[in-house]
């Protein structure tokens, strides 16, 4: 930005001053917090701390479960958005609204509404508790919280990409003598990629943060369906600071490196754009 | 007959785009579908295709009833306005991809690419993708893409619109020069009557969902079917005459108009190019003040204005304007060679009543 070029709207020096200052009030120094802390550890207590039996199957639970519901939500937000798009029929919009709901619905309402629904009495967990699906109080409970609390993401970045598609495209593969098949594999879901992917890493840190819905359906049994982030309340409402901050620490490590590796991936899906 | 359509309808959502159109195009012809926009031009050549289908009529490519083939099997060759590139594709798989479906061998396939690459003169780009192509590239991409599975018929609607002026006087020499050499049957759109008469050896020309004529270039241009028609394709003075003595009269212009009725309307034309002019004042009948040149490159367009206000306009050459000494505000003498009833009292003539009328015309002249 050496270079003095007119603009409209200036302002560069303060909107990229205050950009600054709000990423590192919100982002930077909490996080540089929670890093200086856990230096005051020794590696080994860190290790210790973070690496305990609890702990490794709370990360287990929370990465698998969390992985489960994006690679649910990829699949099935996609159907979703394309149905939304591309087709008109009563009650679309409506359908359309709904996909917010989980959004705006408190997670922790959300737990309560999914545990009673999948309980053993519950009205979807009489008929499936006695076929061996038990959604209430096992990790199968996390992963559907999961995949409600992350839907949104999928459909919501997907939906203004499939709206600007071409169809002129996908009449181009027409005339080539292209079937339906042929046509969307080859045409249009390269397209699609990384959107896809944009949506599948929203959902997915999405579900690695969440709480509030997961603490009423998984039952948080210590070894089976405790999930990580509850894991770090038990240690606080121990006074167990440092222990905390450990478990943190390696939520923070392995979100941020799986983030960065989907970032990659994104970029290379999208080479084709213009 | 290569194609035929018999009269083809269509409908969307009850408003009809297409109505009763009937043509047909013969085997090797490079035929332009010309009109102004929401004619139904485009949707014209969609049926053709199969893109869309007809609300009532009958298709036939080589006599044969195509309306319930799908596109997928009509081998076509269609080429869209926007390129409609696949965009994660290099130019090569772009080429490639109708062959690989047709299932041509691998080697076969390379060398029709190869063939094509040369043909269109997309040498050294075969590995870019879309997004690296400049407009002009990318329609030569849609071009090769669209005549590699070696097509029966070849479709292009509004092919020229998106690149600049230059880029499409090329493309226009490459499409004649392509059908010169692979004599592929090639209907296009276009709304340019300029690009129609350049390129086409025929014009269909459609006014609001109808055919308003089919003809050479020279055809459509000399002998229009309507007034529609005289004042799209080109330029035409138009002037509604009262017949009185069998002589149809505006301000102080007159028109033989034999077997008129007194009293009844006429509409007249005249090209621009049928207008001479003489700085010799006694030369010509009329007189006329020359208010403004329009210069068009070799040729100029000027405004004349008549004693009665009445503005026509002409068109010479540049010699010819410098050899008369003409300049804005110079006053000449003209009259009017050529002319053409255009309708009788806004109902459209037979063709034998509707004829170009001239006057001593000498050979070479009706430019």
């Amino acid at each position: 930005m050496a270079e003095n070029r007119f603009r409209v709207l200036p302002g560069f020096g303060l909107t990229m001053g205050f950009t600054l200052c709000y990423l590192s009030v919100l982002v930077l120094v909490p996080v540089g917090g929670l890093f200086l802390r856990t230096f005051s550890l020794s590696w080994a207590d860190f290790w210790r701390l973070a690496t305990t039996d609890r702990a490794l199957a709370a990360y287990q639970l929370t990465f698998g479960a969390s992985l489960a519901a994006a690679v649910i939500n990829a699949v099935f937000g996609t159907l979703l958005a394309w149905v939304l798009v591309r087709y008109d029929f009563p009650g679309r919009r409506f359908i359309d609204a709904l996909v917010d709901f989980p959004f705006a619905l408190p997670t922790a309402v959300a737990g309560l509404t999914l545990a009673n629904l999948f309980a053993e009495n519950g009205w979807l967990g009489q008929f499936l508790v006695p076929l061996g699906i038990k959604g209430a109080f096992t990790p199968l409970g996390v992963v559907i919280a999961l995949t409600f609390v992350g839907m949104p993401f999928v459909v919501r970045t997907l939906q203004p990409v499939l709206e600007n598609l071409d169809r002129d495209v996908e009449e181009a593969a027409a005339t080539l003598g292209a079937g339906r098949l042929r046509t969307f594999l080859s045409v249009i879901a390269p397209t699609l990629l990384p959107p896809v992917m944009t949506g599948f890493a929203l959902a997915f840190a999405r579900a690695i943060g969440e709480y509030g819905s997961i603490v009423f359906i998984s039952g948080n049994l210590p070894m089976k369906t405790e999930i990580a982030p509850y894991l770090i309340v038990i240690r606080l409402e121990e006074y167990d600071y440092t222990g905390a901050m450990a478990l943190a620490v390696v939520l923070l490590v392995i979100s941020f490196a799986l983030l960065a590796v989907i970032n990659v991936l994104e970029q290379w899906a999208n080479r084709f754009a213009k | 007959m290569s194609i035929e359509l018999r009269n083809i309808t269509k409908q969307f959502g009850g408003v009809s785009a297409v109505n009763d159109v009937s043509f047909t195009v013969a085997d090797g012809q490079l035929v332009a579908l010309l009109g102004p926009s929401g004619c139904g031009k485009t949707t014209v050549l969609r049926m053709i295709s199969g893109l869309e289908a007809p609300t009532a009529g009958d298709i036939f490519v080589r006599g044969k009833r195509v309306n319930d083939v799908p596109v997928q099997k009509r081998n076509i060759g269609f080429v869209f306005q926007g390129y409609a590139l696949f965009r994660s594709m290099s130019v090569v798989d772009n080429i490639a991809f109708g062959l690989k479906i047709k299932r041509w061998p691998k080697a076969e396939r390379a060398a029709r690419v190869a063939e094509l690459i040369e043909l269109l003169d997309l040498n050294n780009l075969e590995q870019r993708l879309p997004h690296q192509l400049s407009g002009g590239q990318r329609q030569r991409v849609a071009l090769a893409r669209a005549l590699a599975p070696k097509p029966d018929v070849l479709l292009l609607d509004e092919p020229f619109a998106a690149v600049d002026a230059k880029i499409r006087q090329e493309l226009r020499e490459m499409l004649v020069s392509l059908h010169h050499e692979l004599n592929v049957t090639t209907i296009f759109v276009t709304h340019d009557q300029e690009e129609a008469m350049e390129v086409s050896n025929r014009i269909v020309i459609f006014d609001k969902g109808r055919l308003a004529q089919i003809g050479t270039p020279r055809e459509v241009y000399e002998e229009p079917a309507s007034e529609f028609v005289a004042r799209f394709v080109g330029v035409m003075n138009v002037l509604d005459c009262e017949v009185r003595d069998g002589v149809a009269r505006f301000g102080e212009l007159e028109f033989q108009a034999h077997g008129t009725a007194d009293g009844q309307r006429l509409r007249i034309g005249f090209r621009p190019y049928a207008v001479q002019v003489s700085n010799d004042l006694t030369a010509h009948r009329h007189r006329a003040v020359l208010r403004h040149t329009y210069f068009l490159g070799v040729l100029l367009r000027l405004e004349l204005e008549l004693p009665s206000g009445l503005i026509i306009r002409a068109r010479m050459s540049k010699e010819e304007y410098a050899r008369l000494n003409l300049a804005e505000g110079r006053e000449v003498s003209l009259q009017i060679r050529q002319y053409r009833v255009l309708s009788r009292e806004g109902e459209s003539l037979p063709p034998e009543v509707s004829v170009t009328h001239s006057l001593s015309l000498s050979p070479g002249e009706g430019i």
